[in-house]
């Protein structure tokens, strides 16, 4: 009895820590699609892109963290930047299948370019945390799950307070709200995709970085993590922060559990695929998630 | 030379080729196409097999979203369950090859049945993200399945049969492919000028509107998502008797994204454009693959680099046509076709 419990708070705790590292992927996810209405299709990309660039400066040009960490965020804006204006902008306004596929354009650049300069190789991610396992009562945590929960946690926190209270913040909920209201009071909407997507790229190398040291090293399957997103958004709602946040952790805890429950049962991998199912059932039900705005047009 | 088409009835007006140009040039590419498996080595006729496969596969998306305008990022699955139900028709029932694949077919099209009902009550991006999760599933399904499919071991097809004559070389194979290959772009080219046809263009165009038209869309979108995967289930059974022993990983989401970037590239709502996009796509690696060895003589190093060029020069081209040519090739195509038509004179 006690071990089965053991058992199954150990699936939560890894939920929940893999789960925020989800949150931090689909809240980059969810301020572009309020910001400009577009999905991005590529997250796995920025993720990888995160990951390999902090590898690349701690490792390959062995700067001190203090330096590597504000070179990788900054260069992660910069290709942010250069989605938007390059790519999406002369988008905008064209049908949804267009700019699906630019997504996916760039996503194949972003990878093909990685494996340009680095090679497909595993690469050895330095562990930032210490893997001794500390005990929570009678379950054993590894403190990289406990380290990525408390730093995603104080990000989402960080940005929700953003939002909320600062005067960028609040443009941007004006933009995602009306964006001709937003212009004609004077806020510069082209800015605020610009900005989104500067967000959104910074947020997915930072839980880069996170999944890179939790899995103690950086390939190219980090990218099929990235995917994991659109299970978090459909349940928390394509266009709500809040929804992203508890979508990422509701959808980790469930993974694990499923996984941990029924890999017995069809032979391993249900994790991948659980997300997915569940995926589909919310579309059947309830399309527009937990938070989402529901948009109701009927034929 | 047509210099301005005097069409006085709307049956002239509809008509797939109206002059006999058109129609001679085809009679010559049969020939042509009949004759090349005598002449051109076994590398060229393995990428003209992917190329017909390829065709009949991105006919099939075209179908689905650019004339009825449901996205689906799932074709690669439905590829799969036309491939491995082909090879298991074929192998464990030992059923001969024109039946199979047939038969494949249908499996497949009631599979695209399925995969279609999200589509009754989303739309856009949630189509999308639903057909996602769709593949995903599927390829769960399908590597897991190990008795049916093998799992990661892979299938083993058997060579086809045709009276009593083993179609196992790239050569023979080749007619089975372009067999199907012209038959399924003529009835995709004539289904356009039906009124199921016009039906799907007219949901692409405003659900709204047609419905308020009297097109049901239940009927429509569902016909479209099963009409598709029929051709993905003949493409896919195409390849499981050009590939010989079928691994999951040969439906990867990357291939589904290939196929959307070959109707993207040839030309949305344009079969021709299906047919350019195929054939882009299909030759861009090998061209690649070309340089690379022929470059790899004088730069050493650069073998390596330039076939890991690949995604970039696909993504590119992807973003490049998006931005710059939406109709894509097919555009181009029908561009230089008018200017010649009319060259010096044209005003």
């Amino acid at each position: 009895m006690i071990d089965h419990l053991v058992f199954v708070l150990q699936l939560l705790i890894t939920g929940i820590a893999v789960g925020s590292v989800y949150a931090l992927m689909s809240l980059g996810f969810v301020l572009i699609f309020k910001a400009s209405s577009v999905v991005n299709f590529g997250p796995g990309e920025l993720v990888l892109f995160g990951a390999y660039v902090s590898w690349a400066t701690i490792l390959q040009m062995h700067l001190p963290l203090y330096i590597a960490f504000p070179l990788t965020l900054v260069t992660s804006i910069a290709l942010g930047l250069i989605i938007e204006r390059g790519v999406l902008r002369p988008l905008i306004g064209e049908s949804i299948i267009s700019v699906i596929m630019v997504t996916f354009g760039f996503a194949s650049v972003i990878r093909g370019v990685l494996n340009m300069v680095w090679g497909s190789d595993t690469r050895p991610f330095p562990a930032l945390f210490s893997s001794e396992p500390f005990h929570l009562g009678p379950v054993p945590v590894s403190p990289v799950h406990l380290w990525s929960f408390v730093i995603a946690l104080l990000l989402l926190g960080t940005f929700s307070l953003f939002f909320k209270y600062s005067l960028t913040g609040m443009a941007m909920r004006a933009t995602a709200d009306n964006q001709q209201v937003a212009l004609s009071l004077g806020i510069s909407v082209k800015g605020i995709f610009a900005l989104s997507w500067g967000i959104a790229t910074v947020v997915s190398t930072l839980g880069g970085i996170i999944l890179a040291s939790v899995r103690g090293g950086v390939d190219f399957s980090l990218a099929d993590l990235g995917l994991k997103v659109f299970p978090v958004v459909i349940l928390g709602g394509l266009d709500s922060v809040m929804g992203a946040i508890v979508g990422g952790v509701l959808i980790g805890v469930l993974e694990n559990l499923s996984g941990g429950y029924l890999d017995p049962v069809f032979g391993g991998g249900v994790k991948e695929v659980a997300p997915f199912v569940i995926l589909v059932l919310i579309l059947m039900v309830r399309p527009y998630g937990l938070f989402g705005k529901v948009g109701i047009e009927r034929v | 030379m047509t210099c301005g088409g005097f069409r006085v009835r709307y049956r002239d007006d509809e008509r797939i080729f109206d002059t006999h140009l058109p129609m001679a040039g085809l009679m010559c590419l049969l020939c042509i196409l009949g004759a090349i498996p005598f002449y051109a080595s076994t590398y060229w006729l393995d990428v003209l097999n992917r190329i017909g496969i390829a065709i009949i596969g991105a006919i099939g998306l075209n179908i689905l979203i650019g004339f009825t305008g449901q996205i689906s990022i799932g074709h690669a699955a439905f590829l799969a369950v036309g491939a491995y139900t082909t090879a298991v028709l074929e192998a464990r029932l030992g059923l001969p090859f024109y039946l199979a694949i047939p038969a494949a077919a249908l499996v497949t099209a009631s599979f695209g049945l399925l995969f279609g009902l999200p589509s009754l009550r989303l739309k856009g991006l949630y189509l999308a993200i639903a057909t996602l999760a769709a593949h995903f599933i599927t390829t769960y399904v399908i590597i897991h399945w190990e008795g049916m499919t093998g799992g990661v071991l892979g299938l083993q097809v058997p060579a086809p049969m045709l009276f009593g004559l083993a179609l196992d070389s790239d050569a023979r194979i080749f007619y089975v492919i372009f067999a199907c290959v012209f038959p399924a772009a003529f009835f995709a080219k004539n289904l356009f000028r039906t009124k199921v046809g016009r039906a799907f263009i007219a949901i692409r165009d405003r659900e709204v509107a047609a419905q308020v038209i009297g097109v049901s869309l239940f009927t429509h979108k569902l016909l479209a998502f099963s009409i598709s995967s029929f051709y993905a289930g003949i493409a896919g059974g195409l390849m499981a008797h050009h590939s010989r022993i079928l691994f999951s990983d040969a439906f990867t989401l990357l291939v589904a994204i290939d196929y959307l970037a070959m109707i993207i590239i040839g030309g949305m709502g344009s079969i021709l454009g299906s047919i350019f996009g195929a054939i882009f796509m299909t030759l861009l690696p090998e061209i690649l693959k070309l340089a690379a060895t022929s470059l790899s003589g004088v730069y050493p190093q650069s073998f390596g680099l330039i076939a890991s060029s690949r995604d970039v020069i696909f993504g590119l081209a992807i973003i490049t046509f998006l931005i710059f040519e939406p109709a894509g090739l097919a555009r181009i195509w029908s561009r230089v076709h008018t200017y010649w038509r009319l060259w010096p004179y044209a005003y």
